[in-house]
């Protein structure tokens, strides 16, 4: 056979392996976190509740200042797009309705995933990482103590919490960033944007973004947490295993969210 | 005397290499071992499996009389409970002070009250000379210290067995000299088995009774340390009388070495 077909082999099977290899280990991490999360709650061992605020306060409250400025960016510039398109047809009070929908249904959802991977899903590959990296890991092990549980539970638990509601807190914002423009630039009537608001959204458009970003949070939490036990030694490798969190988590969300917003398509 | 760890016909590999070739061996109860050997020989990687970091490919190592290599994941944390082990950087939790450290095994472990552990914690870092210094985290302690620290944690569930990875890796002279004096101590109040893994001389003529010395993935020698000394093989002469192992290469081999073929 010649060299380069048989090299070409090669590579796809190493690539196959690998990955079926890398396939492994996540579904390891998920199942371990999945036993720790519920199964051990059930037999008498909770999540250790004071590690879970003390995360909550990491990601969530100190999230909060620059999930809202973003919002409100978002929101006016979502208005002034939108008004761009509208103004030709005069019914810029549609603004309103798309600006609502938008960011309950779609941005709010997604950009706080996206802020958030950046800022607790890096730094929870970055922390087990370099746990990893001076045997901590190992010295929790060797301990008794399972790293998952110590580790990954809290993190879990706190960003299914705080995801909704940063999501929550962008919704809101961005709403009124989008009322704001509105009613300034675009001379849009104040009391007729808020009732074409009210109008224009459903329940169903805010549950459904929040429970996108209830599953954006388990995303993260779950990219952040196997980059960070990836790393054996070096402060190289958990730079590379941050930044791969991020990167992995943004792909993930992405391709969670075509998922979840296909299934509402249908099925709401 | 009673065997505390006995290890048979241990085999590991890393991926295709073989890092432990079958090796077997016996540590009586409530001494001090050292585990000894060059580098890459496999002594870090027995250690890992004798605190059950890693299971074997096969063979089987029994702690007081358990198999651990047999054992399922619960009866493992259960071992893990009943030993200390000392890494070779302590590897104490840089986000928690030292008393915070050395609190965790018991608040994870026992039902003890707050008050009870903060007397256990107290005594222990007094036991390693570290008295007062519970508030401090590891970042603001010197490398001798943050060890000592790692000591009093692995000591907080009172230990069946004991063991550390290069204690006086990193340290000067007279630290490491320090700290071997503590693992005597330590060794001669609890009366607990000691597995250090070491290549420090100096460190195995103090705090041996006992040696296991480790060639290539092999079991070179194993007895008390009187005998190491008088030992005759030619791997324990090389090894205490510091001669560096030149490598052997054939013409062709070096040939080999040098075109890259």
């Amino acid at each position: 056979m010649p060299q380069i077909v048989e090299n070409a082999f090669g590579y796809v099977g190493r690539a196959t392996l690998s990955l079926l290899k890398d396939l492994h280990k996540i579904a390891v991490l998920i199942n371990e976190v999945f036993y720790w999360t519920i199964i051990s709650p059930l037999k008498g061992k909770p999540p250790k509740f004071r590690s879970t605020v003390s995360e909550m306060v990491k990601t969530g409250y100190e999230s909060v200042l620059v999930v809202v400025v973003i919002a409100f960016f978002v929101g006016a510039i979502l208005a002034l797009q939108s008004a761009y398109q509208l103004k030709k047809f005069g019914a810029m009070i549609y603004v309103a309705d798309l600006v609502g929908v938008a960011i309950t249904r779609e941005l709010g959802p997604i950009i706080t995933a996206i802020i958030i991977a950046g800022r607790s899903g890096s730094a929870f590959a970055a922390e087990i990482g370099s746990m990893r990296a001076q045997e901590e890991v190992d010295a929790l092990v060797s301990m008794g103590i399972h790293p998952v549980r110590f580790l990954v539970v809290p993190k879990l638990i706190a960003l299914m919490v705080m995801q909704p509601a940063l999501t929550t807190f962008f919704d809101i914002v961005g709403m009124f960033g989008g009322y704001t423009l509105a009613i300034t630039l675009l001379d849009v009537n104040s009391a007729s944007y808020i009732n074409e608001t009210i109008k224009a959204l459903q329940v169903k458009d805010l549950f459904t973004g929040l429970v996108k970003a209830w599953a954006f949070g388990v995303v993260i939490t779950i990219t952040g947490a196997y980059q960070g036990f990836q790393v054996n030694a070096g402060a190289e490798e958990v730079g590379r295993r941050t930044t791969a969190s991020v990167v992995t988590s943004i792909f993930l969300v992405i391709v969670f969210d075509l998922f979840f917003t296909a299934l509402f398509y249908y099925f709401t | 005397m009673e065997n505390a760890i006995e290890v048979k016909d241990l085999v590991t590999f890393y991926g295709e290499r073989q890092i432990l070739k079958g090796i077997s061996f016996a540590i009586p109860s409530g001494t001090t071992t050292v585990i000894v050997g060059g580098s890459g020989c496999g002594k870090t990687t027995l250690l890992k499996h004798l605190i059950g970091l890693l299971r074997p490919a096969s063979g089987s190592i029994h702690i007081h009389g358990n198999d651990i290599a047999a054992m399922n994941d619960v009866s493992l944390d259960e071992y893990r409970k009943k030993m200390g082990v000392l890494f070779q950087g302590a590897a104490l939790l840089n986000s928690m002070t030292l008393a915070e450290n050395v609190a965790l095994p018991l608040k994870e472990h026992t039902k003890l009250k707050e008050s009870v552990i903060d007397i256990i914690v107290r005594m222990k870092l007094d036991l390693v000379g570290l008295s007062g210094f519970g508030e401090f985290y590891p970042a603001q302690l010197s490398g001798g210290m943050k060890k000592r620290a790692g000591i009093a944690r692995a000591m907080a569930m009172d230990p069946g067995v004991l063991y550390f990875d290069e204690p006086s890796a990193g340290l000067d002279p007279v630290t490491a000299a320090g700290l071997d004096e503590l693992i005597l101590r330590l060794h001669r109040v609890f009366k607990m088995t000691v597995v250090v893994v070491t290549h420090e001389l100096p460190s195995i003529f103090t705090i041996a009774d006992y040696v296991v010395m480790l060639d290539k993935g092999d079991v070179a020698f194993v007895g008390k340390l009187e005998d190491f000394k008088l030992s005759e093989k030619p791997i324990v002469r090389t090894f205490l009388e510091r001669r560096p192992e030149e490598e052997v290469y054939s013409p062709d081999n070096y040939f080999k070495i040098i075109t890259g073929a």
